[in-house]
């Protein structure tokens, strides 16, 4: 059995990508990520066939990454925030050339510089597209440093074969924590590069992989055929956890970190009676509308609880709708609640609903 | 009978879309005759950003990525990182790589990027209808300074190609004009030269090519062509700006095989 080892988040997304056979990463600096970049300097960099090179930007490393999807490469970049949203032009691109990358945000407070301390603020941006034009990318939101292992991995897997940029959202916090991780896959010797690989018209016909046509009802087309993949990824790649929802009467929803401070709370409030569930979604993209909307055949109420100002809660009404009462408790900014705080919210919650 | 010119096999059978007079077409040309000449075809990866050239792939029968407005220098370090045995090459207007591709440029340039830029400058911004460019001359009207460029406000045109040559990593350095038979055969040594320069693994290659735009400047085509000689050069002086690669070569060790890193 592969053994268990004790890591940082952030470097455990950058061994899990190593042995998924990432080639290329690109990145550039920024709080509270730099362990990932920096475990790929010394561990990626001097790889046989690999390459590691810190850009002069988040913008240059993001488009360092469409040049090595289209050379067929696995390929990562990671960021916090600020960054992320210079990488957004990068992200359009990709997903219009439908080139696999996968972008990791380990996210901080905002809006602006804000801070660097672990917040959830980019739930709307990761989840709409972020960058201009009709996109999506597939989002997952690990929470815990063994998940963001195994999401890491699926990350190159999913990027691969659904041809949409994946966004592994995390944040600050989960970074910078260390847990067991056990890492259930070897380093492929010799990384994959991909058959339709642009690397130069050898024994076969010239390629052109690019997004500006002259003609909208081709740019139509391409909508088109976008959003019949990502229809098939809302009924096929949805995921999340329910954690005591069985015999619960008040739900509580939350993804990534805030989900993991919202279990300690609920275990806190199920010894003292109270019967209390947890709804995580860990695809936050596609989301899980349909396990919301299962729920509410037995559950009439929910309390979202986010480290923002209620992103995700928008997801949540919209799978609970008419058939149950949708609360919310957050906190921007980078401030991180303890479960016992989040504890004493649900308990007065669930006093003032009277159940 | 001697065939002395035909049309490069490389160039592909559809007709141009630019302009009467354009120095596009005669770029797109020579890069054609070289992929033959040079028998890189197989290995060229062209990047074309927006621009009035944005449609190089149309034209030119090889690879091409299309990247975004000024990152071509990124798109080509991630291909180029991911497979070292391509031959890469940016295919860049004046306001790509001057303006909104100034800092991926510099520092492709000073990592010594094994990649080439082919930087078209014809002193505007071509595609988008004849803005003023970062190379747009002192006293120039353009739909963006319509009274003509004023140095106190619109600031100097930019020598985009004498900023790379400061970069250690920048080998070769030439800037050349297309408006002569003469101007056509050097670019086309330079560009040859750039290209060797990168498979020869010895950094980063640039070549500034100037290059008439007759509809934005709105003269009549042969006027803009003087007008290169005339006036553009006096800005922009055509010659070797930089050519480290006797050095380069001296540094590299004999034995081949043991490249990247
Ligand atoms: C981010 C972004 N900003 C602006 C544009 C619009 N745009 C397209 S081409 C171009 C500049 C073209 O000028 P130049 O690079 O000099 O090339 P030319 O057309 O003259 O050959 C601009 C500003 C764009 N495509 N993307
Ligand atoms: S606008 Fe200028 S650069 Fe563009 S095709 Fe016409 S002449 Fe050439």
């Amino acid at each position: 059995m592969a053994k268990q080892v004790l890591m940082y988040g952030n470097t455990a997304i950058g061994e899990a990508a190593i042995r998924a056979g990432c080639q290329c990463y690109f990145g550039y600096p920024i709080t509270p990520q730099n362990e990932l970049t920096e475990y790929m300097a010394t561990h990626l960099g001097r790889r046989k066939g690999c390459a590691f090179v810190q850009a002069e930007s988040e913008v240059s490393a993001i488009n360092m990454v469409y040049g090595a999807s289209a050379a067929g490469v696995r390929v990562m970049t990671s960021s916090s925030s600020p960054g992320i949203s210079l990488k957004q032009e990068g992200i359009s691109y990709l997903a219009a050339c439908q080139l696999p990358a996968v972008i990791v945000n380990m996210s901080r407070g905002g809006p602006g510089l804000g801070s660097i301390i672990a917040a959830q603020s980019d739930y709307l941006q990761s989840t709409r597209g972020g960058g201009h034009g009709d996109y999506r990318t597939i989002v997952l939101a690990p929470a815990s440093v063994q998940e963001l292992a195994d999401l890491t991995h699926e990350a190159f897997d999913l990027t691969e074969k659904y041809r949409i940029p994946v966004l592994i959202l995390g944040d600050g916090m989960l970074g910078q924590m260390m847990e067991p991780v056990v890492f259930k896959h070897k380093a492929p010797k010799k990384p994959p590069v991909r058959k339709d690989a642009l690397r130069g018209a050898k024994n076969r016909k010239s390629k052109i992989i690019k997004t500006f046509t002259s003609n909208p009802a081709e740019l139509e087309e391409i909508n088109w055929s976008l959003f019949r993949r990502y229809q098939m990824l809302e009924s096929k790649e949805v995921r999340h956890e329910t954690y005591m929802t069985d015999d619960a009467n008040l739900v509580v929803c939350s993804f990534g970190i805030s989900a993991r401070i919202a279990k300690g709370a609920i275990n806190a409030v199920r010894a003292s009676g109270l019967k209390v569930g947890l709804f995580r979604p860990i695809t936050a993209w596609p989301f899980p509308y349909e396990a919301v909307k299962k729920l509410t055949n037995n559950i009439d109420h929910f309390l979202v609880f986010e480290m923002n100002m209620g992103q995700m809660l928008e997801d949540i009404r919209f799978g609970v709708g008419e058939r149950g009462d949708v609360s919310f408790y957050g906190r921007p900014g980078g401030v991180i609640p303890t479960p016992s705080e989040v504890a004493r919210v649900i308990t007065r919650h669930y006093y003032q609903k009277g159940l | 009978m001697k065939k002395v010119y035909a049309r490069p096999k490389y160039l592909k059978k559809v007709h141009f879309h630019y302009c009467p007079g354009c120095g596009h077409s005669i770029v797109h040309r020579l890069v054609c005759e070289l992929a033959e000449e040079m028998k890189i075809q197989d290995k060229l990866i062209g990047i074309p950003p927006p621009g009035c050239s944005v449609f190089t792939y149309n034209y030119i029968d090889t690879d091409f990525v299309e990247s975004a407005h000024g990152r071509g220098a990124a798109v080509a370090t991630g291909i180029k990182r991911a497979c070292p045995e391509a031959l890469v090459f940016t295919y860049q207007g004046d306001g790509d790589i001057a303006a909104i591709g100034t800092g991926e440029t510099i520092h492709a340039a000073n990592r010594g990027e094994k990649i080439t830029a082919i930087f078209i400058n014809n002193a505007v911004y071509g595609m988008t209808g004849g803005q003023m460019a970062p190379t747009t001359l002192i006293d120039m009207k353009t739909t963006t300074s319509p009274f003509g460029r004023e140095k106190d406000i619109e600031g100097f045109p930019i020598k985009l190609s004498e900023m790379v040559a400061l970069t250690k990593g920048a080998v070769y350095i030439e800037r050349t004009t297309v408006n002569s038979p003469a101007g056509i055969k050097k670019t086309k040594k330079a560009i040859k030269k750039a290209f060797q320069v990168q498979m020869d693994n010895l950094g980063y290659s640039l070549v500034e090519i100037l290059s008439p735009c007759p509809t934005n400047w709105k003269m009549r085509e042969i006027d803009s062509w003087k007008w290169i000689d005339e006036v553009m050069v006096n800005e922009y002086p055509p010659g070797v700006i930089k050519d480290t690669t006797n050095e380069q070569k001296k540094k590299k060790p004999k034995k081949k095989g043991k490249k990247k890193k």
